[in-house]
């Protein structure tokens, strides 16, 4: 096992954790960079997963860090996208300026929404902004002189200082910037103050209370920080998708965020993106399947003879053609890994590199859930 | 001036009294004991001092100032810090990381710094850190100081949670129950550690403590309860032989 030697505080404060570290990063970037020559089929979707991995972001510093689980993040990407695309295009901003207002007033709405938070716990908190997603997705269509209402809201490309982003690299790098860019400020935030007073809210709210942690503060703080990020993420999910309309916003897309973060493991910003890139490309690989599974599965009992590979093609062709496959998929692989897998991918990784660098002192039950029943429940 | 007082504090719960009237001194410099059979109100003392709970009558006094209505999470800047009695860490933090919790009340910058990590915050962060390490050298946790708390055997997390308190700096420590759930050596070293808090640090403690060995071994007075009221109070040996006490615990 390899233990690093600390020889300042400074050590525990930087971003990386050591060389090695940074420079599988440095590494990891170069290849994003380059990217656009190696994959150029791929960018549209590539962007996308920045996207998600953004929202995921966003999601997870108020799930996976403070412990509020909210159905409401859909709402917050659809307000990011109509006010961005209203600045900009009615308003005539510059589009940087927009993205930063996008995010203020979606931060704004979080707030809002954290309000009430304060007051709820657990399963209710996600009932209430639950509600929310559905009446921002009412006035999203109601409110037509702003949004286009049904219509929808044709999007124009993103203009940065003077600089058309009309092709898809270039979109690529500007989601790349995002990305990195908000990363950056959200490990910031885990690693000062605020971020402890998440992660003591989310493990024990008693005992952050009486550390001196305003519970009100925190949580809004947190609610309104989630949201503005996801209103950058808007800001960048309207010109990916180039046409706003209110039913996007549905609450469906909000099970898919939350989606991504259980699936890439809670609690971790590696998860968020973990959790994105499986999101964002599950829907690819299954589009995929759909022509290959059957063929394939032709192919295999073709062997039986021409009219047993007709036979089973058509049997799997109509099955992985039915309409709800998609859904269903996401509901299996969110069970199954809320099931076997609470930590996710990150928490897979983690297991593993555990396993190796312990060899043969691995403990199980570093990863065993807690039993709750000594802890001060009655005190909430 | 009194260091802390509490003057008449009664609670009810529905119909139940869990605390009917029970005023006490506490002198700065002191370790104060609460003893008392189970469901005497111990914990609800502490409770009401660290403010989850609302008094129904009485005052608390701490510094001159009273602190009956102040908001929970100001109690930690105004030099009250605590454990609890069935270990409240964060669990899937590192002890380093709970104990640097434990500056919370001591923080001193803003979200917009923060966001940026500016020189300032990292400056502020290795202070934090700093006074942090102070204590996990007072109460021996170098071992530990990267493990997980899910990790960690019962006996250690204990520590673990003295530490947070103490990094907060408090004027005033609570400690509920700090030798439950320990074993003989671990209730001795307890005792060592609380002696220290108070001579060393020159932190005055209130516990709340039934392992009477510990309790007679570091505490300057004792306060003993029985359904909600105070039945008893002087040094260890007088509220132990006090015909009152023996007659709570034993009946009769």
């Amino acid at each position: 096992m390899r233990f690093i030697f600390k020889t300042s505080y400074v050590q525990d404060l930087a971003l990386f954790r050591d060389r090695a570290q940074r420079n599988w990063y440095v590494a990891l970037f170069i290849a994003l960079l380059a990217l656009p020559r190696l994959l150029p089929e791929y960018l549209g979707d590539i962007s996308l997963v920045f996207i998600y991995a953004l929202c995921g972001m966003a999601l997870m510093v108020l799930v996976g860090y403070t412990g509020l689980v909210s159905l409401g993040h859909s709402a917050f990407l659809g307000i990011g996208a109509y006010a961005h695309v209203y600045f900009t295009q009615d308003l005539g901003m510059p589009w940087l300026a927009a993205v930063a207002l996008a995010a203020t007033v979606t931060a704004a709405a979080g707030m809002l929404v954290g309000l009430p938070a304060l007051r709820m716990t657990g399963v209710y908190l996600t009932i209430a902004t639950l509600a929310f997603a559905l009446i921002i997705q009412e006035v999203l269509t109601r409110w037509d002189r702003v949004t286009g209402g049904l219509r929808g809201k044709p999007v124009q490309k993103a203009v940065v200082f003077g600089l058309s982003v009309g092709n898809e690299a270039g979109f690529y790098f500007l989601c790349l910037g995002f990305l990195i860019g908000c990363l950056w400020l959200t490990c910031n935030l885990l690693r000062s103050p605020t971020g402890r007073a998440w992660v003591a809210i989310r493990d024990s709210e008693v005992a952050a209370q009486s550390m001196g942690v305003n519970l009100a503060v925190y949580k809004t703080i947190a609610f309104a920080y989630s949201a503005g990020l996801m209103g950058v993420a808007g800001a960048l999910f309207a010109h990916k998708i180039s046409f706003l309309a209110p039913d996007i916003f549905s609450v469906l897309l909000s099970i898919q965020f939350l989606l991504m973060v259980a699936v890439g493991g809670l609690g971790s910003l590696h998860g968020a993106v973990f959790g994105a890139v499986f999101v964002a490309l599950l829907p690819v690989v299954i589009s995929q399947a759909r022509d290959a599974v059957p063929v394939w599965a032709g192919q295999v009992f073709g062997v039986f003879g021409k009219d047993a590979g007709r036979a089973v093609f058509s049997v799997v062709d109509r099955f992985v053609k039915q309409p709800g496959l998609e859904p269903g998929i996401f509901g299996l692989i969110l069970v199954l890994f809320i099931l076997f897998e609470p930590l996710g991918v990150y928490g897979r990784w983690m297991k593993l590199r555990l396993y190796f660098s312990t060899f043969p002192l691995y403990k199980r039950a570093t990863f065993k859930r807690q039993r709750a029943y000594m802890r001060s429940e009655r005190l909430r | 001036m009194t260091f802390f007082q509490a003057d008449g504090l009664a609670i009810n719960f529905g119909g139940i009294r869990a605390l009917d009237g029970v005023s006490f001194e506490v002198d700065a410099g002191q370790v104060f004991t609460i003893i008392g059979p189970n469901g005497a109100g111990k914990t609800t003392i502490f409770n009401l001092v660290s403010r989850i709970y609302d008094p129904t009558a009485g005052r608390l006094i701490f510094c001159g100032e009273d602190v009956t209505r102040v908001p929970p999470h100001e109690i930690a800047r105004r030099g009250i810090a605590r454990t609890f009695q069935n270990i409240e860490l964060f669990e899937h933090a590192t002890v380093l990381q709970n104990v640097l919790l434990g500056r919370h009340a001591h923080k001193r910058s803003y979200f917009a710094e923060e966001l940026l990590f500016l020189p300032r915050v990292r400056a502020l962060e290795i202070e934090h850190r700093e006074a942090a390490e102070k204590v996990i050298d007072f109460l021996d946790l170098q071992p530990y100081r990267e493990s997980l708390i899910i990790n960690l055997p019962y006996g250690v997390r204990k520590v673990v949670e003295m530490a947070r308190a103490l990094c907060a700096e408090p004027k005033l420590l609570l400690l509920d129950e700090p030798s439950s759930g320990l074993s003989v050596e671990e209730t001795e070293d307890m005792a060592f550690w609380i002696q220290d808090i108070r001579n060393l640090l020159g932190i005055t403690v209130l516990m709340v403590e039934h392992d009477m060995s510990l309790v007679s071994a570091v505490s300057d007075r004792v306060l003993a309860l029985n359904y909600g009221r105070s039945i008893a109070m002087g040094t260890a040996r007088e509220v132990q032989d006090h015909p009152d006490v023996i007659k709570a615990y034993l009946g009769g």
